[in-house]
């Protein structure tokens, strides 16, 4: 059936608007049902057995002690795995249970069930591991050396993906001026507030219910079939509460072992991480060194651009494959370069796994080539907003992998928005302290302390890239209840806190002109809706919700014509109303479904993205690109190297702001994350071991931290994507951390070349 | 042992308790009340803030049996009914909630510091919600909502 493009009736809540979101009474009133708040009248509590060693053989296990503590039900090991042992995204490389050896600190090793969490963490305690341990591999460069150990065997090498890219002819051509820069990014967390929890019960049928917090239901789903040695059908996910995401629900973490624990006992179990086993349990983002070659025309046009990134994938490849094609194909920013050369590595180290977080690779392009029009900037003696202006892409340019950009790309603009607002007000002599550096610490009155301002802007890919099938499915459902129309929206798309449940309705608003519209709790019941990341929840699963929609109109004015008997042609759905030019209101909705109810499930694809040539690095792999802009200003204490940011000014392209509340929450929440990785966030790991597993140590920005945000959104309409949306969640994360550091550089005249930030890079005590 | 509370109002008792649990633990797993959030366990995120007699506290940092004899006050027992307290109501409107994890922490905080101070400046808003983390925001809508619900409040008295 072909879907016409015509829209039904104007009801309040649909695109466009910012209704309210669905769970939020629920969610105020403490009674949103996250996975860590489920709970069964004979359910038993989980925990997890981590090894300390980043890399080690592991000689026995015995269980025996554990077993022997009243309370405990089950201890679990590599054996009791009924499946495969393996797993992974992109890449099966990861026990599900550490069997010979341990790749890195935190790896599972051994899983117990309890009648009490304490008693289960105790069990866990009594675990007797005999280790012989071994020399870590904790350097990115030298796991590619030649006589490197190799941590996984089978793999041939350290090395996960080698990603190059040539575009023009980077060898022979020359520039007036050159700029050359070293660039690191530390490893930072998701630091989702909701750790990781779910609860496995075991069903009749020999199968298992899982209620899980999780970013993509049905890869989860994939795996843990795989892991158990079960059909996929006796494996059933369930949507609980979602407690924030930003890739760190990608991979699998207690999925396994809560089942296998609910397998073995016959009983429900629950896992819930705390925060130190949460920063352990999930992935972060990859830790860069990035070394950049800029060359221009002394009127400041690019000529080429070579770099070198080489990302610490850590443990196990989870997406470090897809996080390197990201860096490499975003690695010169939305800038026209008709020369370039990139290679990007991921790699394998004894250091904790990385993986998806918001950004996804192109976090750390952007600090690097941010950086580098700053230093090429100053080179030439040009405002660094100009020199970006003049090299910015627009619609039309050609990308170092030869994709054009065939949608608007207003990267121009976006400075000049950023740039042309007012600045901030100068800092009062009489400032607040709580307005100071260092805050109520009382570390200043204002002596000392240095304004800077900076600028940067980043480019991102919406959706999955190179080539993969990138789809998401939606099954909606009309009926009359009361007489009075409702829409039912089904799909087994995560909402993480995003708002995605109040956009999916939004849209079946406005494509059937009816007010009451359901979104049904995401389960596997439904076919896939892909992952929840690369910003393409509302692209994807919003394409697939419009065009179920579309065609469920279509049936009802079928319906309609051959109830009426009147021509098909020219019948509309408007206002809950079955209506023609000719005859005007022919009938009410409810009415004419009476007891009928009528369902269609779709299956909805973005336009197919291609691979990269392996040698070249050519191919249209994106289906979208989306840039942000920001402006910082910041004040710093010299002496102490204490960091204020006083304002973030964001501009950002979104196509549609399918709902503008959610669209400013989304870059208001990713420019405070990229805030937070510019000077404060960083996983600090030495030998492989990680220093600072709590909220005590990892710090993230507080609303003391965090400056007021004036954002500018811009809506130029891709026109190949649904409403002309563009995905929202991950750009204002990219730039706001070259901004920040920008600005604390123009403050304090130092290089600084890594991020974080920390005081003593500020002030050279370091 | 056995812990007796006021948790919103009602006396509670809760049989069992091993001594090392938290009133955050008695108050999710012993009480059914899951909505004051667990998320650090250590006092750094507020997620948990209730009142404990009249004053914010992290109930994860509580020993349930400190709490013996006390009167706790949560996320559950700001609404008056099925009418919402006027700072969840602003919450709601302004679009202060993404996940929703820090919510329930945010709220009671919020509460206590417009009970304590009618007209706050925002110098005084972030200072007094400086203990509560949030990772979906970066904050400016609950300043929004905190502003909101000050306005209504000052509205309406």
């Amino acid at each position: 059936m072909t879907s016409t493009e015509q829209r039904s009736g104007t009801v309040a809540g649909g695109v466009g608007e910012s209704p309210t979101r669905p769970d939020g009474v629920v969610k105020v009133r403490g009674e949103f049902a996250y996975s860590s708040d489920l709970w069964r009248e004979d359910m038993l509590w989980g925990a997890t057995l981590r090894t300390p060693h980043p890399y080690a053989r592991i000689r026995s296990i015995d269980i025996s002690e554990a077993l022997k503590l009243p309370g405990v039900k089950a201890v679990l090991t590599h054996e009791d795995v009924p499946g495969e042992n393996i797993y992974g995204l992109e890449h099966p490389d990861q026990p599900v249970l550490a069997a010979e050896v341990v790749r890195y600190q935190g790896e599972p090793v051994a899983i117990v069930a309890a009648d009490h969490p304490e008693t289960a963490r105790r069990a866990a305690a009594r675990i007797d591991i005999d280790y012989e341990v071994l020399e870590p591999v904790v350097d990115s460069e030298a796991a590619m050396a030649p006589d490197a150990t190799v941590l996984h065997p089978d793999h041939g090498s350290n090395v996960v993906r080698h990603v190059p890219i040539q575009h023009g002819d980077p060898d022979s051509a020359t520039a007036d001026v050159v700029v050359t820069g070293e660039y690191e990014v530390g490893m930072q967390d998701q630091a989702f507030l909701g750790p990781e929890s779910g609860l496995a019960v075991p069903a009749e049928d020999g199968g298992i219910d899982l209620y899980v917090a999780t970013q993509w239901l049905h890869v989860d789903q994939k795996q843990v079939a795989v892991a158990l040695g079960m059909p996929v059908d006796k494996i059933r996910l369930h949507l609980a509460g979602v407690g924030g995401a930003f890739g760190a629900r990608e991979d699998l973490s207690m999925q396994v072992h809560a089942c296998m624990l609910a397998q073995y006992t016959g009983k429900p179990v629950k896992i819930v991480y705390g925060r130190e086993e949460s920063f352990f349990g999930h992935v972060h983002r990859h830790p860069a060194r990035l070394r950049y070659e800029h060359g221009a025309t002394k009127d400041g046009k690019l000529v080429y651009v070579k770099t070198r990134m080489v990302l610490d994938g850590g443990a196990y490849a989870s997406t470090t494959a897809a996080v390197a094609g990201n860096a490499a194909t975003l690695g010169v920013g939305p800038y026209v370069v008709p020369n370039v050369r990139i290679d990007c590595y991921g790699v394998y180290t004894n250091n904790p796994p990385c993986g998806a977080m918001r950004g996804f690779g192109a976090v750390q392009a952007c600090f690097g080539y941010e950086s580098q029009m700053d230093k090429l900037a100053a080179a030439l003696g040009m405002d660094p907003v100009e020199l970006r202006v003049r090299n910015a892409i627009d619609e039309g340019a050609v990308m170092p992998t030869g994709q054009v950009v065939d949608s608007p790309a207003p990267a121009a603009r976006l400075l000049e928005l950023v740039r042309d607002r007012p600045l901030p007000a100068e800092r009062a002599a009489e400032a607040d302290l709580r307005d100071l550096p260092g805050g109520v610490s009382n570390t200043t009155h204002g002596e000392g302390v240095r304004r800077g301002v900076g600028y940067a802007i980043g480019i991102k890919n919406v959706g999955f890239s190179e080539g993969f099938d990138d789809y998401s499915t939606a099954r909606v459902r009309l009926l009359a209840v009361d007489g009075e129309p409702l829409v039912s929206v089904h799909t087994a798309a995560a909402e993480v806190g995003q708002g995605l449940v109040t956009l999916q309705a939004q849209i079946a608003r406005t494509e059937l002109g009816v007010a009451q519209v359901s979104v049904e709790q995401a389960d596997t019941s439904v076919g896939s809706a892909g992952s929840s990341s690369a910003s393409r929840q509302s692209y994807v699963t919003g394409g697939a919700v419009r065009e179920a929609c579309r065609q469920v109109r279509d049936a009802v004015l079928d319906l309609a014509a051959q109830r009426l008997d009147v021509a098909r042609a020219g019948l509309e759905l408007s206002g809950g109303k079955i209506a023609s030019a000719e005859h005007g209101v022919l009938v009410e909705l409810g009415e004419l479904l009476g007891s009928t109810s009528i369902e269609r499930i779709v299956e909805w694809r973005h336009r197919p993205t291609h691979p990269l040539d392996p040698v070249t690095g050519q191919g249209n792999a994106h289906v979208q690109y989306a840039l942000a802009a920001h402006r910082a200003v910041v004040d710093v204490d010299v002496d102490l190297g204490l960091i204020k940011v006083v304002e973030l000014a964001c501009a950002q392209d979104v196509g549609k702001a399918i709902n503008p509340d959610a669209v400013l929450g989304q870059i208001h929440g990713g420019t405070a994350q990229g805030l937070g990785l510019a000077i404060m966030e960083e996983i600090q790991v030495s030998g492989g071991v990680v220093r600072n597993p709590s909220f005590t140590d990892y710090l993230i920005p507080t609303i003391l931290d965090m400056p007021p945000m004036a954002v500018d959104v811009l809506e130029l309409a891709d026109p190949h994507a649904p409403y002309g949306l563009r995905g929202v969640g991950e750009p204002p994360t990219i730039s706001s951390t070259p901004a920040v550091v920008a600005a604390i550089r123009a403050a304090t005249g130092r290089a600084l070349t890594r991020i974080p930030v920390r005081p003593e890079h500020i002030t050279s005590t370091d | 042992m056995r812990v007796n509370v006021t948790v919103n109002g009602k006396q509670r008792t809760a049989d069992d308790v091993w001594p090392g649990e938290s009133l955050l633990y008695v108050l999710r797993e012993r009480l059914g009340l899951a909505g004051s959030k667990n998320a650090c366990e250590q006092g750094e995120c507020g997620s948990c803030t209730v009142y404990l007699d009249g004053v914010p506290a992290c109930s994860c940092l509580v020993a349930a049996g400190q709490a013996e004899g006390g009167d706790v006050r949560t996320v559950e027992g700001l609404a008056d009914g099925d009418r919402l307290d006027s700072v969840q109501q602003s919450f709601l409107d302004t679009g202060a909630v993404q996940c929703g994890f820090c919510t329930p922490g945010l709220l009671v905080a919020a509460h206590d510091l417009i009970e304590r101070n009618p007209a706050p400046s925002d110098p005084q808003i972030r200072e007094a919600l400086a203990g509560n983390l949030c990772r979906c925001t970066g904050y400016e809508k609950i300043m929004d909502a905190v502003r909101l619900a000050v306005e209504r409040k000052q509205a309406t008295t």
